[in-house]
């Protein structure tokens, strides 16, 4: 196989602006259709871009089908598209069934923002903790109290045979 | 070595079902493993001593410069005695401490045993980073281990507070060890000892491995974690806060302050890190109730006094130093063994309540006392011994010229001890001697008077030996204190610095005697003025600063991390999505812009088409691009993506590439038909959404993210100017790939790991939609015509002549046309996509286009038919294909290695079959199979969701009436 002559063509590369500039329109918007068709769009501009980045069109890669003096297109580029064409699919898949049962649950498919992330940045604006943290909390307790709280299940079976009720059950300590 | 670090952590495995097995008496069994560590240390005390260490050495991670390396030298062998001796005993301890079936035992067992593990492996690593992994462990096990309880609050955050301080320790001193490595060329812990680094390297070394042992060893301003941790069962405290992790620390000063101690920052910082500890650990011990904090603080004055005697870099400290790790690891495990058996007894660990104890347990009084006696170095104990050794050394420093640190040391020594016998004293006293009881804070008194002890229980045999046994230990060793002299000196003898001392028990009447004889005395007196003691502590100083600290700072990680937060994540799809739109136009797309502009990466050269029709093709992509974005109509703006998506086959195909086109012709179609069966729910029209403002500024990122990606478009190609590899992909398709169709032999050959990795997505992608449709499980039934119960409307005037479930759609839906045609193109299809896979290897196809061919057939045959006519056709779950699919083309792969080739490398056979002649049979064949099950799986997944089960949750009205839906028009009417 000879090598390719690598200068892009313009055509190409026009659409592969006009694709990835409208995906990028279609993918900023809120309804989630458009997003996927806008996604769609950038990956069809991507996959003619890593065309292009193969080298000018040429014979198919299909060894003894192309007269020897024709250059073969390039096989790495076309095997790496094909893998995005119907990665492609599979994401196309996806997020419609994400904007089916965002139909489903709110009635239409338009992306929200998160009210999560807006109830954090709230708290934060206040400066207040948008969680507890058991680690960072003053209780006040001194360490004492804090020890007498501690206890361990130990034995309380002995051998002399007293069951658990004659252990001293009203101290800090005893089996709870 | 080895097999010893392997038999207690085969052990720590096993302790879960030894547990189920045995209940508690599985800690006998558990306890052969730290027992076995410590045997072979005293097996290998002869080659010790002779100063030929075993050693043990295997690569691990070469690249990592870790490598299994272990050497039992004095100090390891000190420290192997001490980590498997205690923890034996605390492993038989435990076996009588914790009640029969006790909450998680099972987990404990394994844990505390593993933790003795990882202790063995800290002491005898010989590589730098293999002391560091096992550093980590230790800290791991600590913390699940004091978070035992982890129902409770307090020991979730004891453990939260002691993992986040040594953790922070143990990065810092990572830091440390690879400064080491990198500055001495070698990531041997003994080469490093023996060959330090000196200047700026040594300065960082010691600062950041002092900072990972004063987090582990608890030494101040971090030494809050470990009273919090006492939290942690008892025993654990026994073990881990007294014994061995908290020695970690001190073992790390002990191991490199031969080679450290020469810095000068190093010996100032032990002088701080150790005396203050000392002083402040002794200073709080003095007012605490309970006898676990009594100990708890003990234990840190304790280390700080180990650490300022191993530091300070003479060889005589070094000899009292390592004598007093040893007592120390007696003595306080076996306080803390006797504060259990005390609690167990009587339910309490207050001493402001427990009283007349050494009357009723005789036995565990007569072990505390005589640890205490240890602890606050009374003859003739072990701590007595080596706290001689240490004032004998500081007072000949002192005397014979030494600077101002040594004799800070020597004022800290003294009154550090004083304040050791003054809360030694306090325990030995709060624990057992009869004194009036005091009712607990806030809880009902105690119903015994008096002097009447608490004690209710017998005590087990179990909770008295261990501590027993190392009382005993503690007085056996120092009456033979020439052999501990023996044993010990060769690790003192690493210190370049110092006369050797020595270990004695009577040094005759030296100023010494005198000095110990004050200290003594100072802290009875401490001791008898106690209540005045602790009224005075009470006035002075709020004690809880540095814990207090920690929990501010944590505080202002939180609020940090949540402004970070908040600035970041806006909650808004939009924006995130601009911002890395922006960022790709803005900063490649400025780069590319400026370069080719000027001509600096590259000289700009386009020719205007390949193929004049190509210009023609790009026109109709140009349109129904356009026009899709300014479409309002759903169906509208699908058809045109359609469009566009059909005219890049064309583009394909006019560049040489059949393989692509033919596969981006089949996914537009399913694409469509998906798209098409989705949107049919869905309102027709997108909704308004009237803001100007918003649309200029997509408008604008899109044209200049479109502008980028043409200047990439340019850039790119231009910039190849090596060799491409795929100009060796036509010879090496057909020689080890077996086929002509260099893209397919690519896919299923060359480049078989990326095809592993797609089909797996597409099998995610697959299982991700069944999911969000089918909600409940993962793919429903798959609907048979015989089980067609949910047609309402038998349709009996008609046959199902052409297709199978033609009665179950209703009649005014169906096409007799499209029936016929159905029925004529299935099977042809499906013979299409069986001859795409098996010549796909030398034309054009493939298990992708087979795949999708297949799947097109069935979206015709599920158009034409319903859900059951899906049923019929493919009566099989998708995910069976899909796995089936993954299974073949990955695991087919794997055969490969039995033969004693590459996974996934193809294998060419030619094989004679009767009749049909010569076959020329690739393996990767198998592959491609495999990817066809997949990709049908994935269709078959999409019409069976997005297609029947969407029909089925909500058909659309007036086609397959449902006998609710007609009730209720009938209840309407």
């Amino acid at each position: 196989m000879t090598v390719l002559e690598n200068t892009p063509s313009a055509v190409l590369v026009l659409a592969v602006g006009v694709l990835c500039g409208t995906g990028v329109y279609l993918l900023l918007e809120r309804p989630l259709t458009r997003v996927l068709l806008g996604f769609v769009l950038i990956g069809n501009g991507v996959n003619l871009m890593l065309l292009v980045a193969g080298g000018r069109a040429g014979a198919s890669p299909i060894v003894g089908n192309a007269p020897n003096d024709e250059p073969m297109s390039d096989p790495l580029a076309q095997a790496m598209i094909l893998t995005s064409i119907v990665i492609t699919l599979a994401l196309t898949a996806l997020v419609l069934a994400v904007a089916y049962r965002s139909w489903q649950l709110h009635g239409h498919d338009e992306v929200a923002d998160d009210v999560e992330d807006r109830r954090v940045a709230r708290q934060a604006a206040l400066n207040a903790p948008a969680f507890e943290d058991a680690d960072a909390t003053e209780t006040g307790e001194t360490l004492d109290e804090e020890a007498a709280e501690v206890y361990d299940e130990v034995a309380d079976d002995d051998p002399d045979g007293q069951t658990p009720g004659d252990a001293p059950t009203d101290t800090p300590g005893g089996a709870r | 070595m080895l097999p010893v670090l392997l038999i207690v952590f085969l052990l720590a495995l096993a302790a879960p079902a030894l547990v189920a097995w045995l209940d508690r008496r599985a800690f006998w069994v558990l306890a052969l493993g730290p027992a076995a560590a410590a045997a072979y240390a005293a097996a290998s005390t002869p080659r010790v001593l002779a100063g030929d260490p075993p050693v043990f050495s295997a690569p691990w991670v070469p690249g990592l410069e870790l490598s299994i390396d272990l050497r039992l030298d004095t100090l390891a062998w000190l420290m192997l005695l001490v980590v498997g001796g205690v923890g034996a005993l605390v492993l038989l301890y435990c076996s009588a401490y914790f009640k029969r079936g006790a909450y998680g035992t099972g987990r404990f067992a394994a844990v505390l045993t593993a933790f003795a593990g990882a202790m063995v492996g800290l002491v005898v690593a010989d590589d730098l980073l293999l002391l560091f992994v096992f550093w980590e462990l230790t800290t791991v096990f600590s913390y699940l281990l004091i978070g035992h309880y982890a129902d409770r609050k307090a020991s979730r955050r004891a453990a939260m507070q002691a993992i986040v301080v040594t953790t922070a320790g143990g990065l810092v001193m990572l830091v440390g060890l690879i400064v080491l490595g990198v500055s001495t060329g070698t990531w041997r812990v003994s080469e490093v000892v023996a060959d330090p680094p000196t200047g700026a390297p040594a300065v960082v070394a010691a600062v950041c491995l002092l900072a990972g042992a004063a987090t582990k060893s608890a030494l101040i301003p971090f030494h809050f974690w470990l009273p919090a941790a006492m939290a942690a069962p008892t025993p654990v405290s026994a073990y881990l806060h007294a014994a061995a992790m908290v020695k970690a620390g001190v073992y790390l000063v002990a191991r490199f302050a031969p080679a450290l101690a020469e810095v000068p920052v190093w010996r100032w910082l032990v002088l701080l890190l150790g005396g203050g500890t000392l002083l402040l650990g002794g200073y709080r011990a003095l007012r605490q109730h309970d006898l676990k904090l009594v100990l708890a603080f003990g234990t840190v004055s304790q280390l700080g006094l180990i650490v300022l005697l191993l530091g300070l870099g003479s060889r005589a400290l070094a000899l009292a130093g390592l004598a007093l790790l040893g007592a120390h690891a007696m003595f306080k495990a076996a306080l803390f063994l006797v504060v259990g058996a005390v609690d167990v007894a009587t339910g309490t660990r207050d001493l402001r309540r427990l009283s007349g104890l050494w009357r009723t347990m005789p036995w565990t009084a007569a072990a505390g006392v005589a640890a205490t006696a240890s602890m606050i170095g009374l003859p003739p104990f072990a701590g007595y011994v080596a706290k001689e050794a240490a004032l004998e050394g500081l007072w000949h420093d002192v005397t014979h010229g030494a600077g101002a640190l040594e004799a800070l040391a020597l004022a800290a020594l003294v009154v550090g001890s004083a304040l050791t016998v003054a809360y030694g004293l306090r325990f030995v006293w709060g624990a057992f001697a009869t004194k009036p009881v005091v009712p607990a804070q806030g809880r009902e008194p105690v119903d015994v008077a008096g002097t009447t002890p608490l004690v209710s229980r017998r005590q087990p045999w179990l909770l008295v030996a261990p501590p027993m046994a190392l009382a005993v230990l503690g007085l056996a060793v120092a009456l033979v204190p020439s052999m501990g002299e023996h044993l010990l000196s060769p690790y003192a003898d690493l210190y370049p610095a110092g006369d050797p001392g020595h270990l004695v028990l009577w040094g005759g009447l030296t100023p010494v005697l005198g000095i110990t004889v004050a200290v003594l005395a100072a802290g009875a007196f401490l001791f008898v003025q106690r209540a005045r003691v602790e009224r005075w502590q009470d006035a002075l100083w709020s004690p809880r600063g540095a814990d207090v600290a920690y929990r501010r700072t944590m505080r202002r990680l939180d609020d940090l991390a949540a402004d970070v937060t908040a600035g970041t994540q806006r909650g808004s799809l939009p924006v995130y999505l601009g911002i890395i739109l922006a960022v790709l136009a803005v900063a490649p797309g400025l780069v590319i812009a400026s370069g080719l502009l000027r001509g600096t990466t590259v000289d700009v050269a386009v020719v205007p088409w390949d193929r004049p029709a190509q210009l023609v093709v790009v026109a109709i992509v140009v349109c129904a691009t356009v026009l899709a974005a300014r479409a309002r109509r759903r169906l509208k703006a699908v058809v045109l993506v359609g469009v566009a998506g059909y005219a890049n086959a064309a583009l394909f195909l006019l560049h040489g590439a059949p393989d692509l086109a033919l596969t981006q012709v089949l996914t537009e179609t399913v694409t469509i038909v998906v798209l098409v069966l989705v949107l049919r729910r869905m309102p027709p029209y997108f909704t308004d959404r009237p803001l100007a403002v918003s649309r200029w500024v997509r408008l604008a990122l899109g044209v200049t993210t479109g502008l980028a990606m043409m200047g990439l478009t340019l850039a790119a190609p231009l910039a190849r100017v090596a060799t491409p590899i795929s100009v060796d992909f036509p010879g090496e398709a057909v020689e080890f790939g077996g086929g002509k169709n260099i893209v397919n032999v690519t896919l299923v050959d060359i480049r078989a790991w990326d095809t592993v990795g797609e089909i797996s997505v597409l099998l995610v992608a697959a299982t991700g939609v069944a999911s969000l449709v089918f909600l409940r499980q993962r793919g429903g039934e798959v609907l048979r015509l015989s089980r067609a119960d949910d047609v309402t409307h038998p349709d009996t005037h008609t046959r199902s002549v052409w297709i199978a479930a033609g009665s179950t759609v209703s009649p005014e839906r169906r096409s007799v046309m499209f029936e016929v045609v159905t029925r004529v193109i299935f099977h042809v299809m499906v013979l299409f996509a069986l001859f795409l896979l098996f010549s796909g290897h030398n034309a054009p196809g493939g298990g992708f286009a087979a795949g999708l061919v297949v799947g097109i057939a069935l979206a015709v045959r599920y158009l034409a038919g319903g859900r059951y006519e899906l049923g019929e056709a493919m009566p099989v779950q998708p995910g069976i294909l899909l796995g089936t699919g993954l299974f073949l083309s990955a695991g087919v792969g794997l055969v490969a290695l039995l033969t004693g080739n590459e996974v996934l490398e193809s294998f060419i056979h030619d094989i004679h079959l009767p009749v049909i002649g010569k076959v020329h049979l690739v393996t990767s064949l198998f592959f491609d199979i495999g990817v066809m099950l997949v990709v049908v799986g994935l269709v078959l997944d999409l019409l069976r969701t997005l297609g029947a089960e969407i029909d089925r949750q909500s058909p659309v009205p007036g086609s397959e009436r449902e006998p609710e839906e007609q009730a209720a028009r009938e209840v309407a009417r």
